[in-house]
């Protein structure tokens, strides 16, 4: 019983029912099409003529391709807790990202290369320092010109991959060399992009716990003005919290740009804010700022990445995938919101009445 | 039911997690009466009112009104109306851009034919409603153009229009001078000869005695007593709030002492902040309790929040221990041991989602730096001796702050600044909205604070509160400092100070 009642007010606990019922969906239409119902789960080695074994299955899909949400939503997790708003920036900041560091490694004007005109190093640090730019424009527009988020943001989200295609001189860059390719494809036989997106949650997740910049973001976020009374530099953290998103933008768009081993500025990242935002909201955290749950984002970018691919395991068409997808978060959102919450509450309270007067 | 009676709650009970907030409390109301719900900080009186009015699923208990068959369950605010039940908060839940005739009639509009809105009528039946009720004002004005006082009273006369028997006054006059006062007070005589059953909660207990006619005590959740006014003097209502026999304020007293040859804590010279505060001068020597005195609005807090940096200082030099310093935002101040409570709890004092550990540890975290943090084994042991220390009535030190009374928040600020181990602290209305027995126990703190050596800045509206406590007073005016007491402190000595002019 106590258990139990752990569980009812673990706070992770709607994020992981939402996964598991994304889960049973497949296990449920592979059992009714007489696959095997745990194919799903089942990860097998594969040769592979260009990437040699690898690990394979939808599981590993799955992981692999969130990456890039999951990256996001980290940053987007810091800023609609500061800020209690959102940065609609990250997709277009991520491909801004990619551009500046495909026009670095092939050379500005250069439309397809197969050796780096600059160290791969010089190239992935030009994308993480556009981030930081990105982000500190954000930032300084929303800590300390108090303009609102989705507004501040809006200037990059339209401007920035019109800069890339600028700084692309108008054409798709092509980087095709290994040492750059390898960061989207495979480490041994795991993805790289699960490699990088772990390294980033346990690199965050450390600094959260030994450092108390999750405590000030949180202080800030509930109430700015309270915490500077305390001796919080709440425009300081706020910025900082948007010069962090950025950096994440900066990270997802290098993975999502050598995946593709190209700046196709007008497709890297596109809707991919909306993704982040909607995993904040999925992890169970409020998107009017405060108190914040990092691994209920994280579990809920791969909630959205697990739709995606399950919607196309079963058939739905590219085209039609977000018509169910909205389907999906619809019922996903009202599980996890407050009144309704209230309302299972209550209903089980009645039944529990019953239960004691029979 | 008796014929006079407009409402009984009998054998309400409720709990919340961890905490039996109100237990068999029993409450009656009769017609055209004014009657007082009192308790110290805690005791239920909020989560009684909000049984009433739907905001709160009380477990046990009947709600009876007059009129109506049977017990009556609000689930909703707008049930509580519908059965004649109408609340005013202190703050004003009306919309300041909308005329005051607006505001009367706002969900309920009066239609012409045509269905749109028949402004005409319902600017006349506003005059008249306003006029009904002795309020001068002109309704097509917008609301923001009234002292909240007006606001009140626009509120209170759009509840009564509404058709209310039973109407709630929680805490209405903490933010209203006296004037103000007495024509809410005046409005709720009015209400009363109407037949208007009227619950006032409230903390000034000379208000109780001025306008009420029975007063209801209840104490850590549990009902004491219904007392007609005259029987129960105010000794004797303190003594059931606390549920002890005491005269605990009157024991405080600091004795006096010239602290001119202490050594300097804090010297300001010409400090001053655009549009709330004149350039002033202020020396505070060490363990020396100064109290600041003045209207609301005189700019007692914007002394303070210039000194702290909370407003930062345009003008003027401040030196602490003799050092000459630059003081742009809190932190600074902290940095040099400076702490200050500030007057808005809500809005500048607690982080409400945050526990009460986080809320006390805060500041302390804050001055250590972002990679210092202090270990959770650290933070709950400074966390516990606070709680301890001045006594914070918590169910664990892990409750969301925003789940404890009011007098509870107020001493989680106290017990944050306490762990920051300050020289020189600013209490910027410690004591209001707290019950008595915690104001004595924050003004005995803030004599012992002085007597370790620390130099205290006390704000206070309460006159007498400072008097005990204060050595030294300074007296404000319209944003500038007039004046400085330091002998001859007495009641009258300040209010004459205060209103300036031959004294």
């Amino acid at each position: 019983m106590r258990t139990w009642n752990k569980i009812k007010t673990w706070p992770l606990l709607l994020p992981v029912l939402a996964l598991i019922l994304v889960m049973a969906v497949n296990i449920i239409h592979d059992a009714a099409t007489g696959i095997n119902p745990l194919s799903f789960f089942a990860v097998s080695f594969r040769d592979t003529t260009t990437n040699g074994t690898i690990l394979y299955g939808r599981v590993i899909d799955i992981i692999n391709r969130g990456s890039e949400i999951a990256i996001l939503a980290i940053g987007m997790t810091l800023v609609v807790s500061a800020s209690a708003g959102t940065d609609i920036s990250v997709g277009s900041v991520m491909s801004l990202c990619a551009s500046f560091m495909c026009m670095n490694l092939a050379g500005y004007g250069v439309s397809s290369t197969t050796t780096l005109a600059k160290p791969l190093i010089v190239g992935l640090l030009a994308a993480v320092v556009m981030g930081v730019v990105c982000g500190a424009f954000n930032g300084t527009l929303v800590a300390h010109l108090s303009i609102q988020p989705m507004v501040a943001t809006l200037i990059l989200y339209s401007a920035a991959r019109a800069i890339g295609l600028l700084l692309c001189n108008d054409l798709i860059v092509y980087v095709r060399n290994p040492s750059f390719a390898f960061i989207g494809a495979f480490l041994g036989p795991i993805p790289t992009p699960i490699i990088i997106t772990a390294i980033c949650i346990i690199v965050v997740s450390i600094v959260l716990r030994k450092t108390a910049l999750g405590m000030y973001i949180q202080s800030v976020g509930i109430n700015a003005k309270a915490s500077r009374i305390a001796g919080l530099n709440s425009k300081l953290l706020i910025f900082l919290a948007y010069m962090l998103c950025g950096v994440f933008a900066s990270i997802a768009g290098i993975v999502a740009s050598s995946r593709i081993t190209s700046a196709d500025s007008n497709n890297i990242g596109l809707y991919l804010e909306m993704d982040a935002i909607l995993s904040v909201a999925l992890g169970g955290n409020s998107l009017g700022g405060g108190k914040f749950n990092l691994a209920g984002s994280i579990i809920g970018a791969y909630t959205i990445q697990a739709i995606t691919t399950t919607l196309y395991a079963l058939g739905v068409s590219s085209i039609q995938a977000p018509v169910y997808k909205a389907v999906i978060v619809i019922l996903i959102v009202v599980i996890e919101a407050p009144p309704f919450k209230a309302y299972v509450r209550k209903l089980s309270a009645a039944r529990a009445a019953k239960g004691v007067k029979a | 039911m008796e014929e006079n009676v407009l409402l009984t709650a009998r054998g309400i009970s409720m709990t919340f997690p961890g905490v039996k907030a109100l237990d068999n409390v029993d409450f009656t109301l009769r017609k055209g009466e004014i009657h007082a719900l009192m308790g110290e900080n805690g005791a239920g009186k909020s989560t009684l009112i909000k049984c009433l009015t739907g905001i709160n699923d009380f477990e046990e208990g009947e709600i009876h009104i007059q009129g109506i068959e049977g017990p009556v369950k609000n689930r909703s605010t707008r049930d509580a109306q519908n059965v004649g039940i109408s609340t005013v908060y202190q703050e004003v839940n009306l919309c300041p851009n909308l005329s005051v005739a607006e505001n009367l009639f706002i969900g309920r509009e009066p239609l012409t034919k045509l269905h749109t809105i028949d402004r005409k009528s319902y600017n006349k039946r506003s005059a008249k409603i306003m006029d009904d009720l002795g309020i001068s004002v002109d309704v097509t004005q917008n609301l923001e153009n009234y002292s909240l006082a007006i606001q009140q009273m626009v509120a209170i006369a759009r509840a009564v229009d509404m058709d209310c028997k039973v109407l709630i006054l929680d805490e209405p006059t903490s933010s209203l001078d006296d004037e103000e006062v007495e024509k809410l007070f005046n409005l709720m005589r009015k209400l009363r000869e109407k037949g208007v059953g009227i619950i006032f909660v409230t903390h000034f207990l000379e208000q109780v005695y001025a306008v009420c006619d029975r007063i209801t005590v209840l104490r850590n959740g549990a009902f004491v007593g219904e007392y007609p006014i005259a029987e129960l003097p105010r000794v004797k209502l303190v003594a059931a709030m606390m549920g002890k026999d005491l005269d605990d304020l009157a024991e405080i007293k600091k004795e006096q002492k010239d602290y001119s040859k202490e050594p300097m804590e804090i010297s300001a010279k010409g400090l001053s902040h655009a549009g709330t505060i004149k350039p002033f001068d202020l020396d505070i020597h060490k363990g020396e309790v100064v109290g600041i005195g003045g209207l609301l609005g005189s700019g007692r807090s914007e002394l303070a929040r210039c000194i702290y940096g909370a407003d930062k200082a345009q003008t003027g030099t401040l030196q602490i221990n003799g050092e000459t310093v630059k003081i742009n935002q809190p932190i600074d101040a902290m940095n040099k041991g400076m702490g200050m409570l500030p007057d808005d709890r809500k809005a500048e004092g607690i982080i409400a989602d945050l526990s009460v550990r986080e809320n006390i540890i805060l500041a302390l975290q804050a001055k250590r730096g972002m990679f210092k943090l202090l270990s959770r084994a650290q933070q709950e042991e400074i966390a516990d001796r606070y709680i301890d220390l001045v006594q914070i009535k918590t169910s664990s030190k892990d409750t969301l702050v925003k789940q404890l009374s009011g007098g509870n928040q107020q001493k989680v600020i106290l017990a944050r600044w306490l762990a920051t181990n300050p020289d020189f602290l600013i209490l910027d209305e410690p004591t209001r909205g707290i019950d008595v027995g915690t104001k004595s126990e924050i003004q005995k703190l803030i004599v012992k604070l002085a007597a370790e050596g620390k130099s205290v800045i006390f704000i206070s509206s309460e006159i007498e509160e400072m008097l005990r406590t204060c050595s030294r007073m300074v007296i404000m005016r319209d944003g500038a400092k007039v004046g400085e007491l330091d002998h001859d402190l007495s009641q009258e000595n300040v209010m004459k100070a205060i209103a300036g002019g031959e004294s």
